[in-house]
């Protein structure tokens, strides 16, 4: 058979590493200076662009998708072509998911510390650049299935099944969590409302998880490691059974992030059973890669690429056993809402994502410059910071997570809470807080000593744009060697592969959300709970705007140590109006869904302008902005109209007299705290977030109340 | 829309839910550990040397002979 001439694309490989290691660096940069925020607050600079609710999504957002998403763009460029022998299926499409993806980035650099934000943990963007990113990842999607179409190797690999179970998953997600009303070019209201959005976000945020950081880099690991050990993976069997159950089994598991929550509690067995079902599959890859380096185990000694696989397929399997353990009930009654999260999920992004990103990367910038390696000792350095910087990081934030739960829940032989200020908790764990932003400058310098080290490279040798290649195009006419119907059909059928993929993540996804979308049942309503008054929603659009879910959640789980410490327990029925759901997952401060009337509104206003006044000691920023800035009151009838769209019964028209409330109900406020010999401006933005403060949770006393009269 | 919502409420009990998915899977899953043993060996030793022998032109056709 006649050999084809033709050339690997290295240019855009080349594109997206060195995005990825200035966007790796810049994210980790936000990501160390946000940890020391949380220790000296001074940092937030007062600011309202540098504080800490609107720059923590700033990090999550460049790590996961500026940092490891170019990561994973470079690595499938890289891999797909080869392991497909051809070139990507059209240049043109390749730099438009470049250029298209950076401009993305930049869009949310600058949103995200502006308060554009929908809340949604790593759904953040707004509608417009979800669009854009629906837009670019159908760019990405035809480019990469355009190239298996035209392949001169009749089946995938299984590194490309993974590929193509993150394209589609990614889209499904991406599309079914971003329904959102807009209400101008940069705000909008998310489609589902409390316990259903819940439920959604988290689907979506565990299979972000899943299928944007666990799933390409599986793929990776499948191609880069035997490429790196020289020696194929270890089963090819147990790889096809690895694939499989992983992505039916990894879809389901998403309620695990809600447990004790108001999500019905079939839901949320549901998402333990198949929690604990992940560890087979998650194992199993583990395993597979570990055992690909059987007898070769002397190499990892000398060679910094494998070290830092080993290291990355180690994590992997930590992370994954650690998720099913955090997902049972009991012990996620402990974790949730602690350090311990943060933890586990570093050890997943530092160890998992970066170390095996960083074992790519010296393994693929001295074949694509034409030279070795400038320092095997720099890398070495590197794998050793690094390291030490993931234990820094991961093991204070263990015992801080372990701390911050027992003291949450300790009580006295009398039955009170010995720690009835949470403040008294956030103090004492402020060392190990410290301890984990050293483990980051480790991992960070280590970073930094890379990026030196692979620049020096490129510069010793030539970089080779396109890297010539021959092979011999595919028989037009293809009979399976085995007959009838196998795997391999559908290995040399990517189209019937994508959709078989799809079909097995949509059973998970529909089976989850639609019983709790349909029947009515599961979100029980209570008559008590009204909408938002127009100032209350002025007051939560600036609680998204400033990210205070960052630190705060509005979810106070049936446990005797919330009720005692925050109130009556929360319930489905109050959130129907929470568009979008502000529960959070994270309490660096006390939960505030009982907030409401609990204090007077000049001991919010004080709070708010000088947290350590009210709260000595306290880390939380002050937000002196909220004190000059003027609400927005041009936007209240379209967010009234936008609400009602989305569910929320106002009534025809009231848009139209809804700033009457509105100025109506801030005057109150600014005469309460006129009586306490504060002048404020009832049009002030800080008067609309204690509108809302106040409101919080106090719904079902209303209710009690009417009950006790009657 | 509404017929299927009209058919999901007359589901008597949830919990139908979480057996339906468990069947799903275990059918899914037997079916797959099926196929992975009776496989042909031969197969499987060209597609897990794909990464290794990507530079040898000849490879690729061996699959079709």
């Amino acid at each position: 058979m006649e050999i084809e001439k033709f050339s690997y694309d290295n240019k855009i490989v080349k594109a997206f590493i060195i995005a990825a290691v200035i966007f790796g660096l810049v994210g980790m940069l936000v990501g160390l200076t946000i940890a020391l925020q949380l220790v000296y607050p001074i940092l937030n600079f007062d600011l309202q662009y540098t504080t800490f609710g609107r720059i923590r999504p700033l990090h999550t957002n460049a790590v996961i998708f500026a940092f490891v998403g170019n990561a994973i763009f470079a690595s499938v460029y890289y891999s797909l072509q080869r392991l497909l022998k051809t070139r990507m299926f059209n240049d043109n499409l390749s730099w438009i998911h470049f250029w298209g993806w950076q401009l993305i980035i930049l869009a949310a650099a600058i949103t995200l510390p502006l308060g554009i934000t929908t809340s949604k943990e790593y759904a953040e963007l707004e509608w417009p650049i979800d669009i854009s990113i629906a837009l670019i990842w159908v760019v990405f999607g035809i480019n990469m299935i355009g190239t298996i179409l035209k392949r001169r190797e009749r089946h995938l690999y299984v590194a490309i099944w993974f590929y193509i179970a993150t394209f589609v998953t990614v889209a499904v997600l991406h599309i079914v969590n971003s329904f959102e009303m807009p209400v101008t070019f940069l705000k909008s209201y998310s489609w589902y409302a409390g316990v259903q959005d819940a439920l959604v976000q988290w689907w979506y945020g565990h299979n972000a998880v899943a299928f944007f950081l666990t799933t390409p880099y599986l793929g990776m690991m499948y191609y880069f490691l035997p490429k790196a050990a020289n020696r194929p993976v270890y089963s090819y069997r147990l790889s096809i059974v690895h694939f499989w159950s992983l992505i039916f089994i990894y879809i389901w598991a998403g309620p695990h992030h809600l447990l004790y929550s108001t999500l019905p509690d079939w839901a949320q067995s549901l998402g333990v059973v198949f929690s604990v079902m992940l560890i087979a599959p998650s194992w199993g890859g583990m395993l597979n890669g570990l055992l690909t380096l059987r007898g070769a185990w002397d190499r990892v000694r000398e060679e910094p690429v494998l070290k830092f696989m080993v290291v990355a397929v180690t994590a992997y399997g930590m992370a994954t056993l650690e998720g099913p353990l955090l997902s049972l009930k009991n012990v996620n009654a402990i974790a949730h809402f602690t350090d311990w999260i943060v933890a586990h999920v570093h050890v997943g992004g530092l160890g998992w994502n970066g170390f095996l990103t960083f074992g790519i990367f010296y393994w693929v910038v001295p074949r694509m410059w034409g030279t070795k390696l400038f320092s095997n000792r720099l890398a070495n350095l590197h794998f050793w910071l690094g390291t030490l910087g993931i234990i820094f990081y991961a093991l204070p934030m263990y015992v801080s997570g372990v701390l911050q739960s027992l003291m949450w829940k300790e009580f006295d032989a009398q039955g009170f809470l010995v720690y009835k200020i949470f403040l008294e908790t956030t103090v004492q764990v402020l060392p190990l807080h410290l301890i984990r932003a050293i483990g980051g400058t480790l991992y960070l310098v280590g970073v930094i000593i890379m990026t030196y080290n692979l620049i020096k490279t490129a510069y010793a040798g030539k970089f080779i744009p396109d890297e010539a290649a021959e092979a011999a195009p595919l028989e037009k006419v293809y009979k399976a060697k085995t007959g009838g119907w196998h795997h391999q059909v559908l290995e040399s059928k990517p189209i019937l592969f994508t959709v078989v993929a799809l079909v097995s993540i949509l059973i998970g996804g529909i089976v989850e959300l639609v019983p709790t979308f349909l029947i009515s049942s599961n979100v029980p309503t209570i008559s008590s709970v009204k909408p938002y008054t127009p100032l209350e929603i002025q007051g939560r659009d600036i609680y998204i705007r400033e990210g205070c879910v960052s630190c705060h959640s509005q979810l106070i789980r049936p446990f005797r140590s919330e009720t005692e410490r925050y109130g009556e327990y929360s319930k489905s029925g109050e959130f129907v109006y929470d568009h979008p759901f502000l529960w959070g997952s994270k309490r660096t401060g006390p939960d505030l869904h009982r907030i409401g009337a609990k204090y007077s509104d000049t001991w919010h206003f004080n709070h708010l302008y000088n947290p350590d006044v009210a709260s000595p000691g306290t880390i939380m920023p002050s937000y002196p902005w909220l004190f000059e800035q003027h609400i927005d009151k041009s936007l209240t009838a379209g967010k009234i109209k936008a609400l009602r769209t989305v569910g929320v019964p106002y009534e025809e028209g009231y848009e139209n007299v809804a700033n009457d409330d509105l100025d109506k109900q801030a005057s109150a406020i600014a005469g309460r705290l006129k009586e306490d010999k504060i002048d404020a401006s009832p049009d002030l933005e800080v008067i609309a977030l204690i509108a809302y403060l106040q409101r919080l949770g106090t719904d079902i006393k209303v209710e009690k109340t009417a009950s006790t009269q009657n | 829309m509404e017929l299927i919502k009209n058919s999901l409420q007359a589901v008597d009990t949830i919990l139908i839910w979480s057996i339906f998915s468990l069947v799903v899977f275990f059918i899914f899953f037997v079916c797959l550990l099926w196929w992975v043993v009776v496989v042909d060996k031969d197969y499987i030793t060209k597609m897990k040397n794909i990464p290794i022998e990507e530079n040898k032109s000849e490879y690729n056709t061996s699959l079709n002979n």
